[in-house]
């Protein structure tokens, strides 16, 4: 592994405000709100909070810079790729300051906001760039002496609303397809973690997209969220964070009948076969549970493992759980940082303490790790069965659960057994049976022997509650584009 | 590229042969002549190939396109990043590219740094497509499961042509990369010197030995060494029609490797009467003398209609002989056009003129030659020109343009398509719905509306009959690149 470069310690945050028609502006109302280290819930800088009012400038800044005839609009498809590619290059260039500012926002460990979250990052960016001019139409053999095309036109002004959890990685999976296709955009960051956007604004403007193409606002959901998602100069809401805001997105959508996506919530189900090489399967388990403290929304947060094999696995899983290291996130050694605020922490303490309740064995953890800031030691269930609460909802927490299966028909009706339906997992020795078992699975990802690969080629999203449309690859295009049908007589 | 300025007398810096990511001599130790077409001097010497080069070179691309090669297994959005540094490279020292062209081949410098800016371009588009090369899975009966892969075809011959030296061999470097395949390179034996500092910039790039090689040489000796070999799985040439022909024999008498020929045309344009003339006379006349006429899509029967025919014919003499004073030294600013490339062509060209007044065509203007030395010719107009005149049939590949008349749009049409090639048609009009009709009933792989040269990266291009087999940019173009496998499992 190449090796990572330090953090920069005592980092000074440069970029607090909005950032508005290629400017950095106070909000209209002046306010402004607190961004906490979630290591030791120390306040790390104030920033600039958007309300109503700036919603409507930065969508107002974001319809002009999509007239008819305007630079965005005028501009040649490999130019917007060209543009795209600048900014990717600028994103690796500040990469030690991206990941460190993402470690202090979020408490996710530096190195692997370097090595994970920002390798991603500029991929994704990268990718989307060498589309900008690979959109195709078609012309089409219509009865009768038509000429007859189509045109695969951008949607308009785009709104996007993203999470916490990968904050500069969430806004490239928004950013990249919405410009690619030549869109203008106005994103509201999450309220936890509002820094490594703001910082990429900068580099936007200074990879040279015109003014009112990208705005950004920091701000909270019912007093900044909604108004977007509500504006009627807003062709489209893309949203990623919980499935209960995400119903409530799709409500706001109605009003001017704007284009959804949603990314949502899931309680994503792996299936461990007695065949599985056991340390491997204890090892991907592990890692789709306890990657980025649990805070995934394909997170592997039930575990089905056939009876044969259940005691030997619950051991193997509960010791490498506890073998877990918590620290200070910009510490090179440190595994597992802090749970991203307050709220999070309490939910899932309580939620752990429901499992308790209910009856589920708690093989480790179960409790805060240290004094200050919001960490949770990583906990291990086992013997959880359905109906409890720690089975059904998501937690998002270092929190995993381990059910036991006899047989696979049983098993693959209580893994499509719920609203969710964002990923899953089958491990197996056996490629034919998994090949078999993933068709069978009601979800958007299925992993055979892996978990977490989250390459930008292949689409992302899920079934049923989790979501609406597909993230990523070539599938992203069509959530930025709106196809046009010209006939033309002869 | 703005306020680029040419090198006037540019350094030669590779005339060596490269294979497996070294310059070297070839075996023989032969060298052959350069020429600079504007002086008639001896640039320099470089390295002559034949077959026992070919064979060092294939061997190389053979090894570095194993199966578990670092090409072969390198992801690829690497691919399309090491492409995309060939494109910064290029573009950093696009003024010495640019420079060496125009001594080498005789364009007007201004002309070899569009060619430098358009290579740039299609190498930054193939480099945005190497990870986007995309296979099915397809829906099958019985719970079985199939898919589709797109595979690299491996070693592939690219044979370049003399007039657009540069940016022909990007042409083929750019797309053989993106998906995945080595190749040997034999560039024109009349312009080598460009296409040879692609050796560079593979090294500087990334790319792993093995992958670029370089055979500069001759068509007959290490061309044939090339379409012949059993160990190439794919021959893309540009190039003449008459080599084209041998080329796909030669596919047919050795291992049956993939050909894609890019060829000659005699390209109709069709000007209507309710034409513009004052637009269309210097559009039609610089269409056809375009790159001095050494262009496959040139633009060589003009066909106008009889109602505006007599003004058409004076005007493009008068824009003729205004053309003039614009042909020279084509490093000097100002200058539209240089010399012919060689006295073969030279030659030729004027042959063809001589047989134009032969069979009775009107000489309008020009039809010998210019100044003394270098290979320049007048700007040359025939009026009265039939279709069985070998003037309109065969292609001159010099600024000789000639004009047809016609009565009824239907005529234009059959006479356009009357020809053995089928590279471009193009049609000046003000009438959209004539244009959409002329575009479905011409036959040609390309069809350009109220302009010529229409060309873009992602714009398939390619021709009809004997212009061509295949086509090149775009997507389209990337298939002939690929090799299809499709994989079905009984689950």
């Amino acid at each position: 592994m190449t090796e990572v470069p330090l953090p920069i310690k005592n980092l000074q945050v440069k970029y607090k405000q909005l950032f508005i028609n290629n400017e950095f502006v106070d909000a209209v109302g002046g306010k402004t709100f607190e961004v906490l280290n979630p290591s030791n819930g120390e306040v790390i800088c104030k920033v600039a909070e958007a309300e109503e009012a700036d919603v409507n400038k930065a969508v107002d800044a974001a319809c002009e810079a999509f007239k008819r005839d305007s630079a965005w609009r005028t501009m040649d498809a490999s130019d917007r790729g060209l543009l795209l590619f600048r900014l990717a290059d600028l994103l690796e260039k500040h990469r030690v300051e991206l990941a460190t500012l993402e470690s202090m926002d979020n408490g996710k460990p530096y190195h692997i906001a370097y090595m994970a979250d920002l390798a991603l990052c500029i991929k994704c960016i990268r990718y989307y760039a060498g589309w900008a001019d690979k959109n195709h139409g078609k012309t089409l053999p219509v009865d009768g002496n038509f000429f007859c095309y189509t045109r695969h036109e951008p949607v308009g002004v785009c709104a996007q609303i993203i999470p916490w959890n990968f904050p500069l990685l969430m806004a490239c999976w928004k950013l990249g397809p919405a410009l690619s296709m030549g869109n203008t955009v106005v994103l509201k960051s999450a309220e936890q973690t509002p820094l490594s956007i703001l910082f990429t604004a900068s580099l936007i403007k200074q990879a040279g997209f015109p003014p009112g193409v990208v705005n950004i606002l920091s701000g909270f959901g019912p007093s900044c969220g909604a108004p977007l998602a509500k504006h009627p100069k807003c062709d489209k809401v893309a949203f990623t964070g919980s499935t209960e805001v995400g119903t409530l997105i799709q409500g706001y959508a109605a009003g001017n009948m704007k284009r959804v996506t949603l990314e949502c919530g899931g309680k994503s189900p792996v299936i461990v076969l007695k065949d599985a090489d056991l340390d491997k399967a204890v090892d991907i388990c592990h890692l789709a549970l306890f990657f980025n403290h649990g805070q995934c929304c394909i997170a592997g947060s039930r575990i089905y493992v056939e009876a044969p094999i259940y005691e030997k696995f619950v051991a193997k899983a509960k010791q490498k759980a506890a073998s877990l290291k918590l620290g200070d996130p910009l510490d090179k050694s440190t595994d597992q940082g802090p749970q991203v605020d307050l709220d999070q922490f309490k939910k899932i303490l309580e939620l752990i303490e429901s499992g308790k309740k209910e009856g589920a064995c708690l093989e480790t953890g179960g409790k805060q790790f240290g004094e200050k800031g919001y960490y949770i030691e990583p906990t291990v269930f086992s013997d959880v069965k359905d109906h409890m609460r720690i089975a059904k909802e998501e937690i998002f927490g270092p929190v995993m659960q381990i059910f036991k299966f006899e047989t696979l028909d049983e098993v693959i009706d209580r893994a499509n057994e719920s609203m969710y339906g964002l990923g899953a997992g089958v491990i197996t020795d056996d490629h034919t049976r998994a090949i078999k078992i993933s068709n069978a699975l009601r979800a958007g990802t299925v992993y055979v022997n892996c978990y977490n690969v989250f390459d930008t080629r292949a689409p992302f999203g899920g079934f049923k509650m989790s979501g609406i449309g597909r993230e990523l690859g070539e599938y992203a295009l069509e959530n930025y584009t709106e196809v046009k049908t010209v006939y033309n007589a002869m | 590229m703005e306020n680029v300025k040419a090198f006037k007398n540019p350094l030669i810096w590779r005339t060596q042969l490269f294979i497996n990511n070294e310059y070297v001599n070839s075996v023989s130790g032969k060298t052959f002549e350069i020429e600079n077409p504007s002086t008639e001097d001896i640039i320099c010497r470089v390295q002559e190939g034949d077959k026992a080069d070919v064979d060092k070179a294939v061997s190389a691309a053979r090894r570095a396109m194993e199966r578990n090669s670092p090409w072969r297994t390198m992801d690829s959005a690497d691919r399309g990043k090491i492409i995309h540094k060939m494109a910064d490279i290029i573009e950093r020292d696009a003024a010495y590219i640019a420079s060496l062209e125009t001594m080498d081949n005789g364009k007007p410098f201004a002309s070899a740094l569009g060619d430098v800016g358009f290579s740039v371009a299609i190498l930054r588009y193939y480099a945005g497509l190497c990870d986007k090369i995309e296979g099915k899975t397809l829906a099958m009966p019985n719970g079985k499961f199939g898919y589709t892969r797109y595979e690299p075809v491996g070693v592939v011959a690219a044979i370049t042509p003399w007039n657009f030296p540069f940016l022909m061999s990007t042409l083929k470097v750019s797309q053989i990369l993106a998906a995945g395949n080595a190749f040997v390179l034999k560039p024109p034996e009349q312009t080598p010197l460009t296409s040879l500092l692609y050796g560079d910039v593979a090294i500087e790039a990334g790319v792993p030995p093995g992958i670029v090689n370089i055979i500069c040489g001759f068509g007959p000796t290490a061309g044939a060494a090339l379409t012949a070999h059993k160990d190439v799985n794919k021959v893309a040439f540009t190039g003449s029609r008459e080599v084209g022909h041998i080329i796909q024999k030669a596919s047919g008498e050795s291992n049956l490797k993939r050909v894609t020929l890019e060829l000659g045309g005699k390209s109709a344009l069709i000007i209507g009467k309710s034409a513009d003339l004052e637009k269309v006379v210097p559009l039609a006349q610089d269409g056809c003398y375009v790159n001095m006429g050494q262009t496959c899509c040139a633009l060589t029967r003009t066909f106008v209609h009889e109602d505006v025919y007599d003004e058409f014919v004076r005007l493009s003499a008068e824009y003729a002989n205004e053309s003039r004073a614009k042909i020279g030294d084509p490093f000097q600013d100002g200058i539209k056009y240089g010399p012919q490339v060689d006295k073969v062509q030279f030659d030729k060209i004027l042959d063809l003129i001589e047989s134009g007044k032969k069979e009775g065509a009107k000489l309008e203007c020009g039809g010998g030659r210019l100044n003394e030395k270098g290979y320049f010719l007048e700007p040359t107009v025939f009026s009265n020109v039939t279709d069985n005149m070998r003037i309109a049939q065969e292609e001159i590949f010099g600024p000789v343009q000639q004009i047809m008349k016609f009565s009824s749009l239907e005529e234009a049409i059959d006479r356009a398509n009357d020809s053995d090639y089928g590279l471009v048609a193009a049609v000046f009009t003000n009438d959209l719905s004539e244009a959409l009709y002329l575009s479905q009933e011409l036959e040609a792989g390309q069809i350009w509306v109220n302009d010529f040269m229409l060309m873009a990266p992602n714009t398939p291009f390619g021709g009809y009959k004997q212009s061509g087999i295949g086509r090149e940019l775009g997507f389209d173009g990337l298939l002939s690149y690929l090799e299809i496998k499709t994989v079905l499992v009984k689950l």
